[in-house]
């Protein structure tokens, strides 16, 4: 009688110490999914850059990179003091394309390809000309987003 | 009733022979006896008869005419011009700016200027020698096309084929005593497989460093503004180098004498340093008084460190994808350090250490970072197995006393 | 086992009159032959549910709609939110399951004709479910704005304007404008967090209140066996205990599935690829999920027409009134009401699980 009285003791306990550990091992990835992650919300494709104007002039190239999705977008400041961004990828193979206002021209470094500052493939090998983001400067933010939106 | 219809017949034939005689008398009886690859075939082809000039544009005569014998006797008959009469026979409109700005003003006008000072026309022209290359010899006869259309022997792709019918035949280039390896050297080297396997037309044929009508060898001292053309950088940077002054002192070619010509391989990082297969220790040595093999050493040694930090954060990288992890920031990250790596191998055209060592520097500070990264990410894919692990034995112990308290209620009852 | 003397389950009774109900649950009993596992089939799709509530509240904390939001949120949850893999991984998994779950169960209803008198609501209303259950599958595999979503959404919505009249409305309606576009995700958003959680919430409490109230079905066979050879177990502890006992190894097969496969595996994966591109050219394999392939490529193998209409409207007609006749199923298998074995409805029921079956694996054999 007492054996049974133990096996059952042992049982309620088992059951007890499995479905508290259980519960647990459910409640500790839901408890780590509500914790607010480093960065809190997601990058939009609307994307907002994390410099403003005044620092892109600062830059030699008045030029800066951006990161948009798994491409990289450059945003300069044209001749008319336009922000304007494209993709920094040159077009011909992979390098990254550079703003040169000493000549009005988005440059490769790799093959000497040459871009308008609309995008547009002037010289060199470049196949096609570099496609562009819409820009939208709200106060001191800068907005980059691409396509339809 | 008979009599109309012969005569709508008789009608019918003449109004055919007319338009048929208003269109060319000459295919009429050159397609009689010439097969496919005559002119009367290829021709329908042509750009020029596209746009609407017809054979006595060039050859004069009367298309109208329909005796052969009578087509000759006319004024300005030219038939078949001699070899070394091409060049002009086809500048009397190419090189006529008013006709050719009334046909197709894009075009240039100065091919017969730029072939005059060319080794094809100062052989034909002043030499007479009819076996170098004219007009027709690159355009065709009779097919002539634009260079944009895929199917023309101008085409860029075609262009390699095009110089290679004479550069390529050891026989016929025989008495000029230059290499004819020229057609396979360039289908192996970087821009042949670009342009012909790749597809890039970005990538320079013949042509393009030749030039086309005015086609010479590069000179000596010309060559590094030919390659200047796209590898504008590294001509910038041996151009500010000592080895500028010293190649040209010594009649030493700049490009070619580390790249080669046509036959431009894709450039090793081991041809940088002291030892084999290295490509300095082909003119300097250990004592020969200049700070050049200590240079390509530093130099070497940066490169390598560089490539160690770039391959080890790829394969780094490439376990963390293959665990199935989201490596999207770390892919971008590398991309970066694969631009720091073509920088950096650019900048060796300095044969400067300290121009080369920031770019390097960069670069193996961000290989460092995606590779401790991708490492996080493995860490992370082991910790998601144990944690599986720990949560399946949770619930598997609970399961087992559910099956446990079952059995037990039930034994009870019965 | 009794504890009804605890001093907490005292403050409840006194108040709920909680005894009551465990007393008329444990009177309560379940038929124990040889197809009882059956009944533990709804359990599981019910369980499958609760989780898909939990796993989708959990995602609705990071998830954004919207055609500038809805990708890049889902990419952040998986590559940013501690455990955001895991809770899309065993959403989509208990997706899948659900929906297999919930056939698995309407097929054994039916060839057990549970279906039949006095449980004829209870099979309209798990009809209900099962519609629900689909269109939940529907919207939520949008809501990514990934390609393959994409592509799927734009041949699934599509197929409503092949409805004579009235199709391009319905179409224009789901897909919020001409084209599935962003507008469409929002619908599709709205649906599926709010519409269908509701409505499901609904015709399942009456669903459960049918099966509390009239408990499990017993086989027809058993109308003539005698009441000492029938054998029960308790409804409660015994069948909830196993209830438990199957949710907790359900629950640990899909811990296991999530983290082994947490893009899917096989012709059931969900990977988050590239983003949707309005203008990009549709991939080689447009591909629905698996439980809609069956309809999806007998509609693809209709003649372009079946005697005056289209052939596409004469699927849908044909689907369409095959649909009301499974659903009407208990007023029309009037033999089975009598428990009387309904042979011909057996066979229409083998029927349908072969032809869906077949159209199945056809379609992935065809691809």
């Amino acid at each position: 009688m007492s054996e049974e009285k133990s096996r059952r003791g042992f049982l309620e306990i088992l059951l007890g110490s499995s479905a508290v550990m259980a519960l647990s091992a459910v409640l500790y990835p839901i408890f780590k999914f509500i914790t607010p992650p480093k960065t809190a919300e997601a990058n939009l494709s609307q994307l907002k850059l994390s410099f403003t104007r005044a620092e892109i002039e600062l830059e030699a190239q008045k030029a800066k990179y951006f990161k948009y999705g798994k491409a990289l977008g450059i945003i300069f400041i044209n001749e008319k003091n336009q922000l304007k961004a494209m993709d920094a990828t040159c077009t011909h193979l992979d390098c990254t394309v550079q703003h040169r206002p000493d000549l009005g021209i988005l440059w490769c470094s790799c093959h000497n390809g040459r871009y308008g500052l609309d995008g547009t493939n002037i010289s060199g090998p470049p196949p096609r000309p570099l496609s562009t983001y819409a820009v939208k400067e709200v106060d001191d933010v800068i907005f980059v987003s691409k396509g339809d939106s | 009733m008979k009599n109309k219809i012969i005569i709508s017949i008789l009608i019918q034939i003449i109004i055919a022979s007319a338009v048929y005689s208003s269109e060319s008398n000459c295919l009429n009886c050159h397609s009689d006896f010439e097969d496919e690859n005559g002119a009367s075939q290829m021709i329908t082809k042509d750009i020029h008869w596209q746009k609407g000039l017809g054979c006595e544009g060039c050859h004069g005569g009367d298309p109208e005419l329909d005796d052969m014998d009578e087509v000759r006797e006319v004024k300005g008959y030219q038939g078949i011009p001699d070899t070394k009469d091409i060049p002009a026979f086809c500048a009397s409109c190419h090189a006529d700016a008013t006709y050719m700005h009334e046909h197709n003003p894009s075009l240039p006008t100065d091919q017969l200027d730029k072939y005059k000072t060319s080794v094809h026309g100062i052989q034909l022209l002043k030499e007479g020698d009819t076996k170098v290359a004219n007009c027709i010899s690159c355009h065709t006869v009779h097919q002539i096309n634009s260079a944009e259309l895929p199917h023309s022997s101008t085409h860029p792709q075609n262009i390699p084929g095009t110089c290679g019918k004479c550069h390529d035949d050891a026989d016929y280039m025989k008495e000029y005593g230059i290499d004819t390896n020229i057609l396979s050297d360039y289908t192996v080297s970087v821009h042949g497989y670009a342009l012909l396997e790749k597809g890039d037309l970005g990538a320079p044929a013949c042509n393009d460093c030749h030039g086309n009508h005015g086609a010479a060898p590069p000179g000596v001292s010309s060559l590094a503004a030919v390659c200047g053309t796209c590898h504008a950088i590294e001509a910038e940077l041996f151009n500010d180098s000592p080895h500028k002054q010293a190649f040209e002192e010594n009649d030493i070619p700049m490009c070619e004498t580390c790249h080669s010509n046509h036959k431009i391989l894709h450039p090793k990082d081991e041809w940088i340093g002291s030892k084999e297969p290295s490509l300095c220790i082909e003119c300097h040595s250990l004592d020969d008084g200049t700070i050049g093999l200590e240079t390509a050493d530093a130099i070497a040694a940066t490169l390598e460190k560089l490539i160690h930090a770039h391959s080890e954060a790829e394969t780094t990288l490439s376990e963390a994808k293959e665990k199935g992890m989201m490596t999207t920031e770390e892919e971008f990250l590398l991309k970066e350090v694969e631009q720091s790596l073509i920088q950096t191998r650019t900048r060796l055209h300095s044969f400067n250490k300290d121009s080369v060592e920031p770019k390097a520097v960069v670069g193996i500070e961000k290989a460092n970072l995606v590779r401790t990264n991708s490492a996080a990410l493995i860490d992370e894919f082991y910790f998601r197995r144990i944690g599986l692990g720990i949560a399946t034995l949770f619930i598997t112990l609970l399961c087992i006393g559910l099956y446990l308290k079952i059995r037990n209620s039930e034994k009870e009852k019965s | 086992m009794n504890n009804t003397d605890s001093p907490l389950m005292k403050w409840f009774d006194t108040r709920f009159k909680i005894n009551a109900l465990i007393e008329y649950m444990s009177n309560k009993s379940v038929p124990t032959h040889s197809h009882s596992s059956f009944y533990y089939l709804g359990g599981i799709s019910l369980f499958l549910f609760i989780i898909q509530v939990v796993t989708g509240i959990l995602l609705l904390m990071y998830y954004r709609p919207g055609a500038d939001s809805a990708y890049e949120s889902v990419q952040f949850i998986i590559s940013n939110v501690s455990f955001g893999w895991l809770i899309r991984a065993i959403h989509s998994w208990s997706a899948n399951l659900m929906i297999f779950f919930v056939f698995l169960h309407m097929f054994t209803v039916y060839f057990t004709k549970a279906y039949r008198k006095p449980r004829e609501l209870t099979w309209i209303t798990g009809m209900g479910l099962f519609v629900l259950a689909l269109s939940f599958g529907f919207s939520g595999y949008l809501l990514p704005w990934n390609e393959l979503a994409y592509f799927a959404t734009r041949v699934g919505t599509g197929m409503a304007g092949a409805i004579p009249l009235i199709g391009d409305d319905i179409m224009t309606i789901m897909r919020g404008g001409e084209e599935v576009t962003g507008a469409t995700i929002g619908r599709f958003f709205g649906l599926h967090v709010a519409i269908l959680p509701g409505l499901f919430t609904l015709l399942l409490s009456l669903h459960l209140i049918f099966v509390q109230r009239q408990g499990m079905s017993e086989p027809v066979a058993w109308s003539a066996k005698p009441e000492h050879k029938k054998k029960y177990m308790k409804f409660f502890p015994s069948f909830i205990l196993r209830d438990l006992l199957v949710w907790m190894v359900v629950l640990n097969v899909i811990a296991i599935l999530a983290v082994f496969f947490p893009d899917g595996i096989g012709v059931v994966h969900w990977p988050l690829g590239e983003k949707a591109d309005l203008f990009s050219p549709p991939p080689a394999v447009i591909r629905p999920e698996w439980y809609f392939m069956f309809a999806f490529q007998a509609l693809k193998m209709l003649p372009a027409h079946v005697w005056f209409m289209e052939g596409e409207l004469f699927g849908i007609l044909l689907f369409t009134i095959g649909g009301v006749i499974w659903m009407i199923v208990p007023f029309i298998d009037k033999d089975a009401g009598q428990n009387k074995r309904s042979k011909a409805f057996t066979y229409f029921g083998c029927f349908v699980l072969a032809f869906i079956l077949f159209m199945t694996v056809y379609g992935y054999l065809v691809e």
